[in-house]
């Protein structure tokens, strides 16, 4: 069987699954206006986020990577960039950044708008013309092959690993079959299961480089002076059943399927299309996992949930996987795959083919849960001073 | 779903695990049968929740998926929880390496 979709086509070649107007803020001062702005429809997605004007530079760098990558995921027709005009970041070269990808985009300066509500109103003329700009685009055929995939957990617990995180490995496995690109992340969650990851490298640099990161993020803890197992498993995980980080990270890497692992980039880096399976060294803090990710290109996320869990993304559709089957009962209408019914003796592949067909489906324009409800959660994950002083963690 | 189902209420995901992850809400005193071996659930155990299958000596290692997810920090009977009471990580300990400096 063929798997395909109808997806918008840019000019760089990569496939959008949405043709959204993203309403990019440099910094948490422009943060409110581009919310405001963002009223204007449905097709404006805002991207708030709470870093400042000022940054030390290796988390600018970071920021930055951030904001360009979510301007030129191919889920975004058009941009515009807000800045108050303070910000050590460039507005017009972030938008210069974006623009190489062939896509219409604007920067709005507050300080020169005159303030708040002139920058909002003149902020809404822009962004009408963009929409129209991007409205332009139509649905055409597209590939699986030219689907990034982003699988994400969030409020584990022990069904995490028996049922929702396998089934989206299944689907993984499948979308890498039709020759795509899957993806996960969170690093701290590699801890205790990094030899298993570290066995399906293509390559021993990328072996090496892989475990180097896991001690990073483990020797984090000990920078930080702390027991990693108070925060890892967290409280909630740890009522769901789950004992260690080590039972943790052994479930959650059951997300990567079973296939070969390609490469590993850093976080918010671009993430190959057709790459197979490809990590992203991020923290484990889901949203700022999710955003970096797409901020990769990923134009689709899966999110496994044990104990529930809301979350979605302004730019790209988060389907949410549910494993535990008193969550499915209770938050039904926040999510999206029942795969608890694994638990109940349906297999895995059987799971993995529902969920797979579901992401196509998404792909070619059906609405998840959590687009429905409007919950487009984002952050981006600060550098922190230790970690610059440390050894480079984080990046 | 992968791994070995115990008694319709248990699941044992490889078979070197020394414990196995309750499927329902278990009560105390349930006897189940462990491939064979008659086990007695010494505790309540929740959903999701492991109880041991084999006694553990202070300090064991304690196989789920196959792979070593704690080591027990006092002695544990078949049919006891095991849970952050009687097992932890051997991993992240920053705490510990701060003493040490």
């Amino acid at each position: 069987m063929v798997s395909t979709f109808n997806g918008y086509r840019r000019a760089d070649g990569r496939v959008g699954i949405r043709n959204h107007v993203a309403v990019i803020p440099t910094s948490v001062a422009a943060s409110s206006i581009a919310r405001g702005a963002s009223e204007i429809g449905a097709w404006a997605k805002p991207t708030p986020h709470q870093m400042g004007t000022s940054q030390p530079a290796e988390a600018r760098e970071q920021t930055e990577r951030v904001l360009v990558g979510i301007g030129q995921n191919p889920n975004v027709g058009a941009a515009l960039i807000v800045e108050l005009g303070t910000e050590e970041s460039d507005a017009g070269e972030l938008a210069d950044r974006i623009a190489e990808t062939g896509k219409a985009v604007e920067t709005l300066s507050i300080r020169d708008a005159g303030g708040t509500r002139p920058a909002v109103e003149r902020a809404r003329e822009v962004l009408e013309d963009l929409n129209e700009e991007a409205s332009l685009a139509r649905r055409e055929d597209a590939d699986a092959s030219e689907l990034i995939f982003a699988a994400e957990c969030g409020g584990s617990d022990a069904t995490s690993g028996i049922a929702s995180n396998p089934a989206v490995g299944n689907a993984s496995d499948r979308l890498i079959e039709d020759g795509g690109t899957a993806s996960f992340s969170e690093t701290p969650e590699f801890i205790g299961a990094e030899h298993i990851l570290a066995e399906r490298c293509v390559d021993d640099e990328l072996r090496e480089r892989l475990l180097e990161r896991v001690a990073q993020r483990e020797e984090m803890a000990d920078m930080m002076g702390v027991d990693l197992r108070g925060a890892q498993p967290t409280p909630g995980n740890q009522e769901g059943g789950l004992t260690t980080i080590e039972e943790k990270s052994l479930g959650a890497i059951a997300k990567g399927g079973t296939t070969p692992v390609e490469g590993m980039v850093e976080y918010a880096e671009r993430l190959p299309t057709g790459g197979g399976l490809v990590l992203m060294d991020t923290p484990g803090y889901d949203v700022e996992s999710v955003v970096g990710k797409v901020a990769g290109g990923a134009q689709v996320v899966a999110f496994t949930t044990g104990r529930g869990s809301t979350t979605g993304n302004p730019i790209a559709p988060v389907i949410k996987v549910a494993g535990n089957p008193k969550t499915w009962e209770k938050m039904s209408n926040n999510m999206d795959v029942n795969a608890s019914t694994i638990i109940d003796g349906d297999s895995v592949e059987e799971v993995g083919g529902r969920l797979y067909d579901t992401l196509l489906s998404v792909a070619d324009g059906q609405h998840t849960e959590a687009e429905k409800r409007g919950l487009e959660e984002f952050a981006v994950n600060e550098v922190q001073p230790k970690q610059i002083a440390g050894s480079g963690v984080g990046r | 779903m992968k791994g070995i189902v115990i008694d319709g209420v248990g699941l044992k995901l490889t078979t070197e695990d020394n414990v196995a992850t309750a499927l329902d809400d278990l009560e105390a005193g349930r006897s189940i049968d462990a491939e064979g071996l008659d086990i007695e659930l010494l505790e309540d155990i929740s959903f999701g929740h492991k109880f041991a299958l084999e006694a553990l000596a202070e300090g064991d290692e304690v196989y789920k998926y196959g792979e070593v997810i704690a080591r027990t920090t006092k002695p544990v009977e078949p049919g006891a929880w095991v849970h952050t009471h009687n097992a932890e990580s051997t991993r992240g300990r920053g705490d510990l390496a701060g003493v040490e400096q």
